[in-house]
């Protein structure tokens, strides 16, 4: 029912809602309504140009309400003011069984929705002001957070984009974790994020890379010159892009978008860079809200994310002050520039990554059209080498080698020549103690011709002399000639020749 | 129909420009009781014979105030001559219902 007074129509004296709560209790038995809504009933009221006239109107519809049977109401009003101090229908919220605020403020020259149960009666409720949005989905309320966090935590890894980066996080990021990558402008936080999305997609997996202020052509064009190809990805629609302005689009629109994204998608990998653009409109504390929530919403869906956050000064602690996610971030990586020795060189650093060990190590990261690496770790004075330094060590480091290698060569060779010489005399010596063997051979033979040939001459004195019996004398020197028998060569000989039979055979 | 009707109109004045008007009360309303008193005062002193008024009391006929696009009462509605005119309110703004009637006070 149209209950706008047309403007032609003159004001003259009072008047009331008798007759319009009338007409309305005749349409309503018409239709069979159950619920009725009074849209902006303090449009009609504020003609009456008297508060007092007003509330008296307001309880004529109450007591018509009661009086009708309606199952609900729902009066909806401006008031004046902010909640706290509502200059007219200040009595309407005594009236009423419940109460809804609803807020609508510029911050930074971008609205912001808020609602608000200021009361209800009979019914516990949140007590807090939450933002509204409303979207082509329709309205959308963040809901109050959970008190309690219920989120299952994943042990399966992973990859964070390329290998090196993996072990320095103990082997990857989590599934359905959060990674937070800091840096100020140009530390290449989307060339990480972007092979981040990059091996998601090799996996198989559906990705969103939601850019804010960038094109995805322009991202897809620069990380191709450093390795990363996405197009194949996009063609084949497991990558999805997309990249929102952040001017003049409230923080609440954003994560409204966002979640539109998600549920359009349905990424198991998301990618947002800069997150920290969507504090650029609306207010940090609304940005700050939305980062927290949708963060949230992410670890409730299981999506593995990793946001990118820009910090004004090259300290990590300065984070802290912006967006505050790095507090509820799983893993947070910070990039920074290291000036050392007239270069300026990409650093990487974790911070901090729950649940796992993690390098504690500021390595280079080096970009190359072969993608990002990371440099091997020379330290030197306790610092980190970068660039043209890491650079020289590594060159010093390899010299160093070939030098090792030459002075060990030297010492071998030093050692070799006595062991040589060693060697030779033992030779030497070998060959004496060989004509000594002989020698001494030689002379055995000699000594057991020398006796043989005593005691024939022994015998062959007894013959001549005949003194004693030759038997008896001969016999024992027979005997004995016997026991010396093994000794000689004829003993030998005749073994010799057992075996030469038996080969023969 | 049980209609309320108020029928003033003179024969002898033909010549004069007859004013049609309705008007919309709730019976036991102070405002329509009001609105009544003051129109029927200045339909006196300003019209003398030259009207005609229909009272319509919408506690008994809804339909036809939601029909005749009626929002509030008490709420007059000047039918002929043209241009039509609604006036709301108990009418004790004089000059702003004669400007209404276009009526030259």
């Amino acid at each position: 029912m149209d209950a706008n007074l047309s403007p032609d129509v003159v004001q003259s004296g009072e008047f009331d809602l008798r007759g319009l709560l009338a007409m309305l209790k005749a349409k309503k038995e018409e239709i069979g309504a159950r619920w009725i809504v009074f849209d902006g009933i303090d449009v009609l009221l504020t003609l009456l140009h008297d508060p007092k006239s007003e509330i008296r109107e307001i309880y004529r519809i109450r007591a018509w309400l009661a009086e009708n049977e309606v199952d609900g109401a729902i009066i909806t009003a401006k008031i004046d003011g902010d909640g706290s101090q509502i200059v007219n229908y200040g009595f309407l919220q005594f009236m009423v069984d419940c109460v809804i605020g609803f807020e609508r403020r510029l911050e930074y020259g971008v609205p912001l929705h808020r609602i608000q149960i200021v009361k209800y009666r009979g019914s516990a409720f949140s007590q807090g002001e939450y933002p509204v949005s409303f979207g082509p989905g329709g309205m959308e309320i963040a809901p109050p957070e959970p008190t309690e966090i219920k989120q299952v935590a994943s042990s399966e890894r992973v990859s964070a984009g390329f290998e090196r980066l993996d072990t320095m996080l103990g082997g990857g990021l989590f599934r359905g974790s959060s990674t937070l990558i800091t840096g100020v402008p140009g530390t290449s936080k989307t060339t990480l994020s972007g092979k981040f999305v990059e091996a998601a997609c090799r996996r198989g997996e559906r990705t969103l890379f939601v850019s804010f202020d960038e094109g995805p052509d322009r991202i897809v064009r620069n990380l191709t010159s450093v390795g990363i190809q996405l197009k194949a990805h996009l063609k084949s629609g497991v990558l999805r892009m997309y990249s929102g302005r952040t001017e003049s689009v409230g923080a609440e629109d954003h994560l409204a978008k966002l979640k539109a994204l998600i549920r359009e998608h349905q990424p198991r990998c998301m990618v947002i860079d800069p997150l920290s653009a969507i504090a650029k409109a609306g207010g940090l504390a609304a940005a700050r809200s939305v980062a927290n929530r949708f963060i949230y919403t992410a670890k409730d869906q299981k999506i593995t994310v990793v946001v990118t956050a820009i910090n004004d000064g090259d300290e990590p602690e300065t984070e802290s002050t912006d967006l505050q996610i790095s507090t509820i971030a799983d893993t947070w990586i910070h990039l920074s520039y290291l000036i050392r020795g007239g270069e300026r060189n990409r650093a990487l650093t974790i911070i901090k990554s729950r649940g796992t060990w993690h390098s504690n190590q500021v390595r280079e990261l080096i970009l190359s059209d072969a993608g990002p690496m990371l440099a091997d770790v020379y330290t030197a004075g306790g610092e980190v080498l970068m660039g043209t330094l890491r650079w020289e060590k590594e060159n010093a480091e390899s010299a160093k080698t070939v030098q090792r290698r030459a002075e060990i060569d030297q010492k071998r060779m030093s050692l070799e020549l006595p062991e040589a010489d060693t060697r030779a005399r033992i030779k030497v010596l070998e060959h004496d103690l060989e004509r000594q063997r002989v020698e001494l051979a030689t002379y055995s033979s000699d000594d057991q011709a020398r006796m043989v040939s005593s005691s024939d001459r022994e015998k062959t004195l007894l013959r001549i002399r005949s003194a004693d019996p030759a038997g008896h004398a001969g016999n024992g020197a027979v005997a004995a000639l016997e026991k010396h028998h093994p000794s000689n060569g004829s003993g030998k000989s005749s073994k010799k020749n057992k075996t030469e039979a038996r080969d023969g055979t | 129909m049980a209609r309320k009707k108020t029928n003033r109109a003179a024969p002898d004045a033909a010549a004069a420009t007859v004013v049609v008007m309705v008007l919309y009360i709730t019976e036991s309303g102070p405002n329509s009781v009001r609105a009544i008193a003051n129109l029927e005062a200045i339909c006196e002193e300003h019209l003398k014979d030259n009207f005609r008024l229909e009272i319509v009391d919408v506690l008994e006929y809804p339909r036809r105030a939601l029909a005749d696009g009626i929002v509030v009462t008490p709420s007059l509605a000047k039918v002929s001559p043209l241009p039509t005119a609604t006036v709301v309110g108990n009418l004790s703004d004089k000059s702003e219902l004669l400007r209404a009637l276009g009526i030259r006070g």
